[in-house]
């Protein structure tokens, strides 16, 4: 080892550790005093579970949980099939009218600040609602707002993948005697199905998290978790919103740590039998 | 370069029955001409090779027989049934990709089920089908396995017993053995042609391995830049090419240019600035007409003494040699700068005399050994 | 009849609809928005409602299109919206800046990190992405206060002797801003970078280069795509940040998104709004299609 490679070895390192750093205090904090006595963020005043039993009565939280979890789940679905009709039109029909404005009008929500979003949906959904009389801005509405975000998202997971994919696979099921419809279920749905899942989580996580397209499009009744955890920062700091963020943070990291250690396994697995093919092939 | 015809090979090229026929095809994609005016008929049961630089059409043609193109203009019939816009998986046809195309989510078993059940093929046949076509390709026991659990070589034959399973009027094989490494592709193009026999099923293959054209295929088609230039058995293509571009592209070939100065029926005389060409048979050309004379390196005999014939050879000194083990190939440089080509096999151990560099030598040849190209 | 049957069942199966579909969703719910914000931008507010564009008076057809929206944005002799628009853009790209010079060592050490780790680097970037940005945000709160745990800790270490005065400021939002959005810099950074050639390099150096050499001239241009990529998705949506300024802004620190909101919120004005936000469109236009042209670039470089 040289000396500028073991000069670049700390470096690398000390860069790492430091932004890792970075990412991680604020999110270990928020855990830490979760748990703390006093009210005060900053001091500690002993260990103490009150803030959680405070939480899970807290009507305005469990309700905003609720009806987020609804919205996540209704947007997260909508999301994936939206996204899988856009990635698919996209990835295999190389021209039809409209295209670079179809592609365009796909990825720009991914950028948009949602401000702007927010504002011409909720335009819209007024002046909708004054030809029609509906939608009510309410749920439905909101979930509305989360998709359209959610389809960006969920189309750039999904064309990823169906561009990676090996077009030959399908061209040999339509040459064994598939119509297109059965090839897209037999072939290709089996193997996007991760990159389906990903995009599910990922769009039920930003539907979950969401607060400004939220705000825009909520009515009465229709509040939110992220717009009540909103209202109340915005007034100061409040332990139960540490409790909350504890829990949360909980959850993600089981999740992602879990998901992350079973894919790597089945990677393995896969590794090791192509070897094995290989050695045999090669006695 | 064996040509191996065995004897039921024989006997289907007495039989020709025309099966495949494709009139004035024409593929346009966005006015470049990948596949222009393309006319050939094919005969069952024979095995006919698309042989061509990447490029030239031949992958686009094949991808018109099974159906994943349209042609822009022209007709394909099979066996006098127009297939030329007919969907692919509704053709009696089976293609082999060239990346094999196994589904990596199935094992092979269902791979090889996969076209059968979608037929509505009842489980009990189905069953029998699979059983037979895995005996075919020596891997009984590997139904269970994944694609990703078998070797290159495995995988290979998996796609081909999938291809066959069905029972397919016509075969497709797109650059079948690419994706082998040298020895195995040897061993395996034998083993293919003896499956592709036995089955008796009619194919159509895509090349740009001309050795690979000429062991496996009865007919081979050389096309460049859309068009077929030549069809025939690979040692008329190789002996009697009929042009400049299919003589150069099928191994090695040495071109003098010149007129001709005697033109008569049994023989014509042609002058080139290197030397005089005797050839043993007429032409059909006219005196003064231009030509190419192509003479293979192997018809070349290299010697230490001047030969003792007025025609068909010429002086140099040997610039180039590779002692390649089976053979030695020498580049001899003549007085006019030009290099030619000459292969001699050694078929002797410790012969007498060997050209080494340098050495000025004498390159003959008999009045066969050439071929007279006018374009 | 049999003919217009035949017909439609081929265009329900065929690409059709799989085009159709999503098209329709995104006309409906993206670009009918983009022209009704467009068209209440040069109407006007009466009382309750906006006033129609085009309408009938005394038997003659009449298209109102008033501009005086705009005009007011800029007529205004502090230039609130002018001074407002040019604050944001400098905070967003001061916020992209960091994000790169904090972003690319990262991005760039993790990809050269031996094969076996990366897949964990990468989960660990991912971990803080999935966790709600909302509680993060609130997060820094708790730690930038007067009495938070940042002053706290100064102090007790002896390093000052009054909290310094870090919330509410310039200091907090930008720190908050590049927090949130660097993982949004990292990610096509790092799979850009990951997808870099080691033999690049190697030939670089066998030719007499020094590292440093190596990285400016070989290295950086070629994850070009990836800093292009990275900044859009951090400068583009920055500019109409409004979460963040609400948490961790002060009154210095007012952006264009909380004026988008006051004045259709608070003042009630939709035209207005309307206008702010069609001027903003037309900032991000060019970064768009910058962007735009990356990811049509990236789908076509991914097939093989």
């Amino acid at each position: 080892m040289s000396a500028g490679s073991i000069k670049q070895g700390a470096l690398s390192k000390g860069v790492l550790v430091l932004v890792y750093a970075f990412l991680y205090i604020p999110i270990i904090t928020l855990v830490v005093f979760s748990f703390n006595e006093s009210k005060l963020v900053t001091l500690w005043s002993g260990f103490s579970l009150k803030w959680y039993y405070a939480v899970l009565h807290d009507k305005e939280i469990i309700n905003g949980f609720w009806l987020s979890l609804k919205v996540a789940f209704f947007t997260a679905t909508a999301s994936v099939v939206l996204g899988t009709f856009a990635a698919v039109a996209l990835t295999r029909y190389k021209r039809f009218a409209g295209r670079t404005m179809f592609s365009g009008m796909v990825s720009a929500p991914l950028v948009m600040p949602e401000v702007i979003v927010g504002l011409s949906l909720l335009l819209t959904m007024v002046t909708i609602q004054k030809w029609l009389g509906y939608p009510e801005r309410g749920m439905m509405t909101i979930w509305m707002g989360h998709t359209l975000l959610g389809m960006a998202y969920a189309t750039v997971v999904i064309q990823s993948r169906l561009t990676e994919m090996d077009k030959s696979l399908e061209e040999a099921a339509m040459d064994l005697g598939s119509k297109p419809l059965q090839v897209f279920g037999l072939i290709t749905l089996p193997l996007i199905a991760q990159s389906l899942m990903s995009a599910w989580l990922l769009t039920f996580t930003l539907s979950l998290d969401d607060v400004v397209l939220s705000m825009f499009l909520s009515g009465p009744g229709s509040t939110t978790l992220p717009i009540v955890i909103f209202s109340r920062a915005r007034l100061g700091l409040n332990p139960e919103v540490n409790a909350v963020a504890a829990v949360t943070i909980a959850a993600v990291s089981a999740f992602v740590i879990f998901g992350s250690i079973y894919m790597a396994r089945a990677e393995k697995k896969k590794q090791r039998e192509i070897s094995a093919a290989f050695r045999e092939a090669n006695q | 370069m064996a040509e191996t015809i065995s004897k039921e090979k024989q006997e289907k090229q007495n039989a020709a029955a025309p099966f495949l026929r494709i009139q004035n095809l024409v593929k346009d994609f966005d006015g470049v001409l990948a596949v222009n005016d393309v006319t050939v008929t094919i005969n069952k049961g024979e095995i006919f090779a698309l042989l061509g630089s990447s490029g030239c059409g031949k992958s686009t043609l094949l991808r018109m027989l099974a159906g994943f193109e349209t042609p822009t203009a022209g007709k394909i019939q099979l066996n006098d049934l127009d297939i030329s816009r007919i969907e692919p998986y509704k053709r009696p046809i089976n293609m082999m990709f060239q990346s094999y195309a196994l589904f990596p989510h199935m094992t092979v078993w269902d791979n090889i089920a996969f076209g059968l059940r979608r037929d509505g093929m009842s489980a009990t046949d189905v069953s029998s089908r699979v059983e037979s076509m895995l005996e075919l390709v020596q891997l009984k026991n590997y139904g269970k396995r994944k694609p990703h659990q078998l070797s290159g070589g495995q995988q290979q034959r998996v796609a081909l017993a999938r291809s066959l399973a069905k029972r397919p009027q016509l075969l497709l094989l797109d650059e079948p053995l690419a994706a082998l490494d040298k020895k195995l592709r040897e061993r395996t193009q034998l083993e293919l042609v003896n499956i592709i026999e036995q089955v008796g099923v009619t194919c159509v293959m895509v090349t740009h391995d001309q050795e690979e054209a000429m062991t496996m295929a009865s007919r081979i088609a050389v096309m460049s830049e859309g068009r077929i230039l030549q069809i025939g058995r690979p040692s008329e293509i190789y002996e009697t090419p009929n042009c400049r571009f299919v003589a150069d592209f099928i191994g090695s070939v040495n071109l003098f240019k010149g007129k001709v100065s005697v033109d008569e029926s049994d023989h014509v005389i042609i002058d080139t600035p290197e030397c005089q060409h005797y050839v043993g048979h007429g032409i059909t050309g006219t005196k003064g007409m231009e030509v190419s004379v192509a003479i293979r390196p192997e018809k070349i005999r290299i010697t230490q003494n001047k030969p003792d014939k007025p025609h068909n050879w010429v002086q140099g000194i040997i610039k180039e040699m590779a002692y390649l083990g089976s053979y030695t190939v020498y580049h001899i440089k003549l007085p006019s700068g030009k290099v030619i080509k000459a292969t001699t096999a050694n078929a002797e151990r410790l012969p007498d005399w060997q050209p080494t560099w340098d050495d000025q030598v004498y390159a003959s040849w008999d009045e066969y050994a050439m071929v007279v190209l006018t374009q | 009849m049999q003919k217009y049957h035949n017909k439609i069942s081929q265009l329900l199966t065929g690409r059709f609809p799989v085009i159709a579909v999503p098209y329709f969703w995104l006309a409906l719910f993206f670009l009918l928005p983009f022209l009704i914000v467009l068209k209440i931008s040069v109407a006007e507010m009466e009382t309750t409602a906006i006033s129609p564009l085009v309408s009938f008076i005394e038997g003659k057809l009449n298209l109102k299109i008033n501009f005086s929206n705009f005009v007011s944005l800029f007529n205004d002799p502090e230039q609130y919206y002018l001074w407002t628009y040019l604050r944001s853009i400098v905070f967003a790209a001061v916020t992209t800046l960091l994000c790169l010079l904090i972003g690319y060592p990262f991005a760039y050490f993790m990809a050269r990190s031996p094969v076996e780790r990366r897949p964990a680097l990468l989960m660990l970037v991912m971990l803080p992405f999935w966790t709600s940005f909302l509680l993060r945000i609130y997060a820094w709160k708790g730690i930038l206060e007067t009495n938070g745990l940042l002053n706290n800790f100064l102090l007790w270490l002896g390093v000052i002797n009054e909290p310094i005065h870090m919330m509410h400021t310039k200091f907090s939002l930008i720190l908050g801003m590049v927090y949130t959005y660097l993982p949004f810099m990292i990610l096509p950074l790092y799979s850009n970078l990951v997808k870099l050639d080691n033999r690049f390099l190697e030939a670089s150096a066998d030719l007499g280069a020094t590292p440093l050499q190596t990285f400016w001239r070989i290295t950086i241009p070629l994850s070009k795509a990836g800093i292009i990529a990275g900044s859009m998705l951090v400068f583009i949506p920055c500019i109409g940040e409004f979460v963040i300024p609400e948490l961790l802004g002060g009154p210095e620190t007012l952006m264009i998104g909380r004026v988008l909101w006051d004045e259709f919120f608070s003042n009630n004005d939709w035209p207005r709004a309307s206008a702010v936000a069609v001027v903003m469109i037309l900032l991000i236009i060019v970064p768009l299609a910058i962007f735009n042209k990356y990811e049509a670039e990236q789908m076509g470089s991914n097939k093989r």
